[in-house]
């Protein structure tokens, strides 16, 4: 008998958030991840951990940086204009260098824009979450099971490199139901947690901040933080190929978009067009020597993404010029369809 | 000899950045006798502000924690929701406590979070220079009311102990002042009692110290705590708005 | 029988310790400290009563109060 269940992508986080150890859950209700607190409220609990539904999403993320500085393994989530909220406390928490996992199921933008599935966050995740020098660790899954398997990776990675780590999805990821399996995984060696506030009881006290008003000490930190994220860019880099081999040309998607595209390419196959995928699973670090490996043997790139282009300016990094990267964006909340993919592949083809 | 006054232990050696007659110290070496008399020293976490109080971190020894304006008193309910049985306060001025962080402050009030807020009032932003404070008096001069506090522009200035004392969650709420050396014994043994009310587990609890800027409000450190005791406590009365017998 | 000790070089010269002692004992320094600021000092310390008030209202925790 298999071990699999049928769960939404919501509550399958939830609960892969509390096999990895998460005893803490602070947020806010916003469409579409609801069910991911409702499921933390029913189930932390019973477990001795803690659900707290915070005044505002502003509260929410500073509950998640005291609770992570307190020692906890804490997650929040959010969807788009509450992850905005949520900014500040976010540069707050890299910069102090306390591990968390905050989940974000993005929403068309800007303002409140929609609620249908979107990927218009990817340079907020990436690049540009909030003021100073800082990256998060953003993995963006194309499953429910997926979700789970990164949100079990997603703490250990918080642990290891003392970063927030973003989950990034969207109302279909957290939306759809799929049959899943929690797997028992070993913890890898993640270091002590010796620097948390929990009162200094025979040991030095700590001292858990982000002011640094030495130009010396402030520059000193902000290359070691470059120097994890460097590392991250060694070690933590996720992707999947598909059918690359003799690709001619290569889709780049993630997430509920490489889904479809995933659809779109068995039908070109079908008709003889020889073409792959590139699927990032880890957007920071982006996968980029793969991608400019690629640009040695494909003739041309197609990045699809549920936005007006935003990780295509990624692709085109990596591919630095040597092969055109052409673009088909769905910004307004919907899923582009396998058909519409068709016909910009054979477009870009021409 | 008897040691009747000198330096808590809960303090370290560092000096206060503070300007000459800035009542930020005396408030620092209140809770620190408070922390060394409950003897809690190593059960303690605290909270700086952003503000004037960002650095208390160094002044207080104490595993500390500095929290982005406003927020402390969410930051102190994410460490006390891990650690329960340990005690948790915040320092906070009132930018931070009145004005950007006012939606944390009355919401762990309102949860009755079991933690101890020492807001300090001083109706002035001091780190950034001067400017009206959401405390800031009707008529009070200030870099962003040049002219004095206009209530018909800039509206009143904001009663916090009063408006949290309604609160059911908030179980201790006192408005102290350290003008005075009589106010100062009163001041410290209202912070004692807001200590002793979280660690009896009872719910949130307030002190508000009135405090003086001189340097922001121009006038000599004596001069200030005139001030305050002219102008401050009359629109800001001192006492008990909010006691529970269980902490006597 | 009371002693006061003053931490001079912590002093900012805020004079409010000044205005509280009863017995008028606090003074002035002509000489600036290490910070620059004119400290305040008792002199006629056989006067000192060991009421505090200036530790209590010092905010550079610069005063310590013996008494016997």
């Amino acid at each position: 008998m298999s071990d699999k269940i049928l769960m939404k992508g919501n509550e399958a986080i939830a609960e892969a958030a509390i096999r990895a150890g998460c005893t803490h859950f602070f947020g806010y209700p916003i469409t579409p991840q609801n069910e991911l607190p409702a499921y933390m409220a029913e189930k932390l609990p019973e477990q001795g951990g803690v659900f707290l539904q915070a005044e505002s999403e502003v509260a929410a993320i500073n509950m998640v940086y005291g609770a992570s500085a307190a020692g906890a393994r804490v997650m929040t989530s959010s969807s788009s204009p509450g992850i905005s909220l949520k900014a500040e406390g976010i540069s707050y928490i890299a910069g102090a260098e306390l591990p968390c996992v905050i989940v974000n199921m993005v929403r068309a933008g800007p303002g409140l824009g929609g609620i249908g599935p979107s990927q218009s966050d990817y340079f907020q995740a990436t690049k540009g979450m909030a003021h100073g020098d800082f990256r998060l660790a953003v993995l963006a899954p194309d499953s429910v099971q997926e979700a789970v398997d990164l949100t079990r990776q997603a703490f250990d990675i918080a642990d290891k490199y003392r970063n927030p780590v973003m989950i990034l999805g969207d109302g279909v990821i957290g939306q759809m139901m799929e049959p899943v399996e929690f797997k028992e995984i070993d913890s890898p060696e993640l270091p002590e947690k010796d620097w948390i506030v929990d009162g200094a009881e025979g040991r030095e006290r700590n001292i858990i901040h982000s002011l640094r008003l030495k130009t010396e000490d402030l520059t000193e930190h902000n290359w070691k933080l470059a120097r994890k994220y460097e590392q991250m860019q060694e070690d933590e880099v996720r992707y999947e190929e598909k059918l690359m081999d003799d690709a001619e040309v290569a889709i780049v998607a993630y997430g509920t978009t490489a889904r479809v595209v995933k659809t779109a390419i068995k039908e070109a196959r079908a008709e003889g067009i020889k073409v792959g995928l590139i699927r990032p699973i880890s957007l920071f670090p982006f996968p980029k020597k793969v991608i400019k490996k690629a640009a040695q043997q494909v003739d041309c790139f197609l990045t699809v993404e549920m936005s007006t282009g935003q990780m295509v300016e990624d692709v085109r990094l990596a591919v630095n010029g040597e092969r055109s990267v052409a673009f088909y964006g769905s910004p307004g909340g919907a899923v582009p369809s396998p058909a519409e993919i068709l016909v910009k592949l054979k477009e870009v083809m021409e | 000899m008897e040691e009747l006054a000198g330096r808590p232990k809960s303090l370290t050696e560092q000096e206060f950045h503070y300007c000459p007659g800035c009542t930020h110290g005396i408030v620092h070496r209140l809770v620190a006798e408070v922390i060394d008399e409950l003897d809690i020293q190593e059960q303690t976490i605290g909270i700086a502000p952003v503000g004037c109080a960002v650095l208390a971190y160094d002044y207080f020894d104490l595993d500390m924690l500095e929290a982005a304006h406003g927020r402390p008193p969410a930051v102190a309910t994410g460490i006390k929701r891990v650690h329960p049985d340990k005690v948790v306060f915040t320092y906070q001025g009132d930018g931070d406590y009145a004005s950007i962080g006012t939606a944390e402050s009355v919401h762990a009030a309102s949860r009755g979070e079991r933690i101890t807020t020492v807001f300090i009032n001083n109706a002035i932003y001091g780190m950034t220079g001067g400017q009206m404070a959401p405390t800031t008096l009707e008529g009070q001069k200030a870099t962003t009311a040049p002219r004095g506090r206009d209530t018909k522009e800039a509206g009143f200035p904001l009663q916090m102990s009063e408006m949290l004392a309604t609160l059911e969650g908030a179980v201790y709420v006192a408005r102290v002042s350290v003008d005075t050396p009589q106010r100062i014994k009163q001041a410290k043994e209202a912070i004692k009692k807001a200590f002793k009310v979280q660690l009896k587990g009872l719910g949130y609890a307030l002190v508000e110290v009135l405090s003086t800027c001189p340097t922001n409000w121009g006038l000599s450190p004596q001069q200030a705590l005139d001030w305050l005791e002219d102008n401050m406590i009359p629109y800001y009365p001192l006492g008990e708005l909010k006691s529970v017998g269980e902490v006597e | 029988m009371a002693k006061v000790k003053f931490e001079t070089d912590r002093c900012k010269g805020c004079k409010l310790c000044t205005n509280v002692c009863p017995q008028e004992i606090i003074i002035i320094e002509e000489e600036a400290n290490i910070k620059g600021y004119y400290p305040a000092a008792v002199k006629e310390t056989e006067d000192c009563i060991g009421c505090a008030f200036c530790a209590l209202i010092c905010p550079d925790v610069v005063i310590e109060v013996f008494k016997e």
